[in-house]
């Protein structure tokens, strides 16, 4: 199967192989969470809750020091294209979690509350490829939201290689396809990777191509998220006055 | 022909109709994937858009509000379903991002601008309202107004962004910055604050951050040994020990093992009470007294939950309302209580009665826990009871607006909605909404005429 047209150049949904899906970023759509966020990437929608910092409820694994970051994926039952359920602690989902886990523990301050805990619940409603990155994404706004200090914001992107092209921001299809998918996480200002991940292989210096062309992705979502706060933070200023 | 949404970039709008695919604009080449909406649930398909703008009339707003909302609101005038405010940021194509131009194609990624006039809408976390035609441009309106006149551009920092300071000055780097490279980068979202030398960020929706002497209002979770777990707006529970706390028969004397035992008949779980910040433990948790009359377990009453950052530190957080009858506390942690007016503890405390109960204590030769003097039960009058819901549910508008919560802006909210013929349970509804951001602003606006 052609994923790349060799004529045009356009991939199977019109897209260039350099480009990404339309990204759209809202924030406080969780009344009751501490901060929230949905996260779009073209089709894929995640919503990101943030509860804390607050009092450990399992007292065995307090830490003294620092708190304790707790992350949960899970998947709607509507959100692929078969309805189906899936159990709370399947394989896919714990290892989506403590990625996702790792890569925002690496971010937030954690020596800042000691002995509370922070809950992050991420979940995806329709999942069209790089589900992974949206949650983080989404993860990130809320966080921000939530007023808890951050080193820097963590973007995240994937990209592959398909019909001997780096293609940025693979879509469900494309991803099945059996190809590389290599999933990048940074912290966007100070440029430093807290995620990386890859399907399949790839030669390295290929593999250099693709991981630099999804960095440049990661980049331009930091760039929107940071308007989308700032606008945010603007809003809630104006309006409560003096 | 139905033009790109910038929809795409609005933030929440409650209560919307919504399925639209969009096609590509077929002059441009199709940089985007042509985007699905989601069905969101609606609640009521009430926004309805005619074609041109009505003349409406504001006159509570000056000429050029007016002018401003009907500008825009013509500008909105699609034949579409979605009330998308203003797709006028069809600017919105962002120019191609290029970072590395050398070695990749310039690639137009979709950081747009945010559609400024949609980002002013309501973004109401706990109200989800269905506003018509007009009342929507009003609201927008009237928001947008308040964003002009706040001049706060400078002050605003994201996560990551450099703060700008005078590096020849010795900075003192406070609360929400940290040293990056020799700069000084700002670890949350919110305002910046210089204060002499030190610059800190004051974040918005954060959790309550405590300081001695805050008068709170918490909620009992856990009876432990000596003392009662609290949860408060904090990142850990507060602790209110048994030696903090005024038994009820009003001694002054140690608290023996028995004492201990009835604490439960002081208070239990989930019982509210009012209490004051002593100090911080050494793990970072709070350490609350209460042995003040005005404090202690809150009856006959509602709690509200606010953000933290709405209720400021003033000097008195106590509040009684003696024209409804209400006791109203704006606790520092974002609790808020509104309640029948108990006609202080202090009654129980008079010296006459400290005598009975000391003469009780020696006849019978042990100590027992002796009960309040109990009043026979009585209810609250439907009028206070109504005072009460009038009250709170101006605490959430207000919370929900976003605006400061100060006592005279609960009361004057609570004067318009009696004076306006509001019902209570309109009060959350659309139109007193509106009419309340829009009295705010002109509130704002003769406050700044005046200075």
């Amino acid at each position: 199967m052609e994923y790349v047209d060799s004529l045009t150049g356009f991939r199977l949904d019109g897209r260039r192989p350099n480009d990404m899906r339309q990204i759209r970023g809202e924030i406080g759509v969780v009344a009751k969470a501490d901060g929230s966020a949905l996260f779009e990437m073209g089709n894929t929608k995640v919503i990101a809750a943030v509860y804390g910092p607050r009092e450990v409820q399992n007292k065995g694994q307090q830490i003294n020091n620092q708190a304790l970051v707790r992350c949960e994926y899970s998947m709607a039952n509507f959100s692929t294209g078969d309805r189906t359920r899936r159990p709370k602690g399947d394989r896919r989902s714990t290892e989506i979690s403590l990625v996702i886990r790792q890569t925002m523990e690496a971010c937030i301050l954690v020596h800042l509350m000691p002995r509370s805990q922070i809950d992050i619940f991420v979940q995806v409603l329709q999942a069209d490829g790089g589900t992974r990155s949206a949650c983080i994404n989404a993860a990130t706004l809320a966080l921000a939201d939530a007023g808890i200090p951050m080193r820097d914001l963590v973007t995240s992107c994937s990209a592959g290689y398909l019909s001997s092209t780096p293609l940025l921001d693979l879509n469900y299809v494309e991803d099945s396809a059996g190809g590389p998918d290599v999933t990048v996480g940074i912290l966007a200002k100070t440029d430093k990777v807290t995620l990386l991940q890859m399907d399949s292989k790839l030669p390295i210096d290929i593999f250099e191509n693709v991981m630099q062309l999804a960095i440049e992705g990661c980049k331009a979502i930091a760039q929107y998220i940071r308007e989308v706060l700032l606008e945010n933070t603007k809003l809630l200023e104006s309006r409560k006055g003096l | 022909m139905i033009s790109r949404l910038s929809s795409r970039r609005r933030l929440a709008e409650p209560a919307q109709p919504s399925l639209l695919l969009l096609p590509s604009d077929s002059t441009s080449p199709p940089d985007f994937l042509p985007c699905l909406a989601v069905l969101l649930p609606s609640l009521s398909i009430s926004s309805v858009l005619p074609a041109p703008a009505q003349p409406f009339l504001l006159p509570s707003l000056s000429p050029s509000f007016l002018a401003l909302s009907l500008r825009s609101s013509l500008l909105t005038a699609q034949p579409f379903l979605f009330l998308s405010l203003s797709p006028s940021a069809h600017s919105s194509r962002a120019p191609s991002y290029s970072r590395h131009s050398s070695q990749q194609l310039p690639y137009s990624v979709v950081a747009p601008h945010i559609n400024k006039e949609a980002a002013m809408t309501t973004m109401l976390r706990e109200l989800r309202l269905s506003l018509n035609q007009t009342q929507r441009v009003r609201l927008q309106s009237a928001l947008q107004s308040l964003q002009e006149m706040s001049s706060l551009a400078s002050t605003i920092t994201v996560v990551a962004d450099t703060i700008p300071v005078n590096h020849e000055d010795s900075i003192l780097k406070g609360h929400g910055t940290s040293d990056l490279n020799g700069e000084v980068v700002a670890t949350l979202c919110g305002v910046v604050e210089r204060i002499n030398k030190l610059v800190y960020v004051r974040a918005q929706r954060a959790r309550y951050k405590p300081e001695v002497g805050d008068i709170i209002v918490g909620r009992v979770i856990e009876i432990a040994p000596k003392r009662w777990r609290l949860e408060i707006n904090f990142s850990q529970d507060a602790v209110l020990m048994l030696s903090s706390m005024n038994l009820p028969d009003g001694i002054q004397r140690r608290r023996t093992a028995v004492d201990e035992l009835n604490m439960r008949s002081i208070f239990e779980e989930n019982d509210v009470i009012c209490a004051e910040v002593r100090g911080f433990q050494h793990d970072g948790s709070l350490h609350l007294q209460a042995r003040s009359q005005k404090y202690g377990k809150l009856e006959r009453g509602m709690l509200l939950t606010v953000p933290a950052y709405l209720v400021k530190r003033r000097k008195q957080h106590l509040h009684h309302l003696q024209q409804y009858g209400i006791d109203l506390i704006l606790g520092c942690n974002g609790f808020i209580w509104v309640g029948e007016h108990v006609n202080s503890h202090g009654e129980n405390d008079s010296a006459a009665n400290r005598e009975n109960r000391e003469d009780a204590v020696n006849k019978t030769g042990e100590l027992q826990v002796i009960q309040e003097v109990q009043e026979p039960e009585r209810t609250t009058p439907l009028e206070v009871r109504q005072h009460i819901c009038r009250v709170a549910n101006s605490v959430r508008l207000l919370s929900a607006l976003g605006f400061n919560l100060t006592v005279e802006f609960i009361i004057d909210t609570v004067e318009a909605s009696i004076s306006s013929n509001t019902d209570i349970k309109d009060m959350l509804a659309a139109e007193f909404y509106v009419q309340t951001a829009e009295r705010e602003v002109q509130r704002r606006v003769s406050l700044s005429r005046k200075h």
